[in-house]
């Protein structure tokens, strides 16, 4: 998985905030539109595009987009072993 | 995983009983900034909810539902053989609330009583239970009733819980006789009993100086032990973890699909939960009546109060053959039930007085 399009996919769970902010090391709970709406947004995202489903403690332990990026592929990774 | 089939026994009535106050999400300015107050209300699809009185508890209003229930279908309380009640808001610790209400309902004596503690799964649970007696030699009717007065056991300076919950109560009569074959599935993972709970007031932790002391953490939200604590992001991860695939396994256990679905009558969690689980499901939302809108989160009472303010109308929902039922929360606990609604008589919505 490429973290381009997981910025991207993170990004576009927002609905005021410009796509251009988003970068690896974006803290993002230092986004102004941050708010645990958002979050169960990005829960249902890496559901359906990774099909990796997060915990509140990911999200909460997770400071940066690339924080939860290793989360999610390290989980991708997990489920190619177990074939 | 338990999967159950019934024959002979069915849903003969439902009715719900809910408090006259309104309390409007719009009026939450003191807790959530006004820039985002209609942000929620659109995401979470709750716009108004109803709160009980101080005094009012939530055997109160399934007695009042129970009441309508009896008039409008001319049942004699002595046909009653057993009454079941649901509920986290009883009325004491000890003694149990069903006997209160055998008692209240003019029913006889020899009439078997308990309480039951589940929270949002609490009706498809409690179906299974009444179904199961009502199998039995011996037992004709079952009266469940479901009710919940979450008002009173939240914080209002929490945000995770207060533009969520609502009160409740209802009254559904269970009975033999010739009705279609139904099925339930029941799960149960306390590895996650922490993600709602009241930390104090049970026998672990007894209330005491400190579980009344108010507490406000990072996200700005003050609450005591003696109140709902809800981790929103853990709920929302058990429910598309376990939801969708406990109603997919059910449906597959009876030999139907996704399409043969009538009525799909969720736990009115809230509305961005739901519609995630109806996307996962490719359910069309003519199928889906809500009534969280106005009534908010009655946990174990949303299922049955749906069917009463959305199905009372015949002409609405009329493949009633096939209604799923889904109920998921505190425990954790989850449930499915499969039944048909075809023969069964759907009260009006009462206001409790």
């Amino acid at each position: 998985m490429e973290i381009k399009q997981f910025i991207a996919d993170f990004a576009a769970q927002f609905d005021d905030t410009d796509p251009e902010e988003f970068k690896a090391e974006t803290k993002f709970r230092e986004i102004e539109e941050w708010s645990s709406l958002i979050a169960l947004s990005v829960i249902a995202m890496t559901d359906e595009e990774y099909s990796v489903v997060l915990k509140g403690e990911d999200i909460r332990n997770a400071q940066t987009v690339q924080d939860l990026y290793l989360i999610v592929n390290s989980r991708i990774q997990i489920d190619k072993l177990n074939g | 995983m338990a999967h159950i089939t019934f024959k002979g026994v069915g849903i003969k009535a439902i009715s719900a009983c809910v408090p006259p106050k309104i309390i409007y999400n719009k009026d939450l300015g003191y807790l959530i900034p006004e820039a985002e107050i209609e942000k929620v209300i659109h995401s979470i699809g709750i716009h108004q909810r109803r709160y009980t009185e101080a005094g009012v508890c939530s055997s109160d209003l399934c007695y009042q539902a129970a009441l309508k229930l009896f008039d409008d279908n001319q049942i004699d309380p002595a046909s009653i053989d057993g009454l079941i009640f649901i509920s986290q808001t009883a009325d004491y610790k000890v003694p149990t609330t069903s006997t209160i209400l055998q008692h209240r309902l003019g029913i006889s004596q020899a009439c078997l009583s308990f309480d039951v503690n589940l929270a949002c799964s609490g009706y498809v649970y409690g179906l299974s239970i009444a179904f199961s007696f009502a199998s039995q030699m011996g037992v004709k009717r079952i009266l469940l009733l479901v009710g919940e007065t979450l008002s009173k056991i939240i914080s209002q300076k929490d945000k995770a819980t207060v533009p969520l919950f609502g009160d409740a109560g209802t009254a559904t009569l269970i009975e033999k006789g010739d009705y279609p074959d139904s099925y339930f599935s029941l799960n149960s993972d306390g590895s996650g009993a922490n993600i709602m709970e009241i930390p104090y007031g049970g026998a672990r932790h007894p209330s005491c100086v400190k579980s009344f002391e108010e507490t406000t953490d990072e996200d700005g939200n003050t609450i005591s032990g003696e109140n709902i604590h809800m981790i929103g992001m853990d709920v929302f991860n058990f429910g598309i973890r376990t939801v969708p695939s406990d109603i997919n396994q059910l449906l597959a256990f009876c030999n139907k699909r996704t399409e043969d679905i009538g009525v799909m009558v969720y736990h009115q969690a809230n509305r961005f939960m739901t519609n995630f689980f109806s996307k996962r499901l490719k359910l069309s939302p003519e199928k889906t009546p809500y009534s969280m809108d106005r009534f908010g989160n009655t946990s174990s009472a949303s299922v049955p109060l749906t069917i009463v303010t959305e199905m009372f109308d015949s002409e609405k929902y009329t493949q009633r053959d096939c209604v799923v039922m889904s109920g998921f929360g505190a425990g954790l606990s989850w449930g499915t039930g499969i039944l048909s609604l075809t023969n069964t008589s759907i009260s009006e919505l009462v206001e409790y007085k």
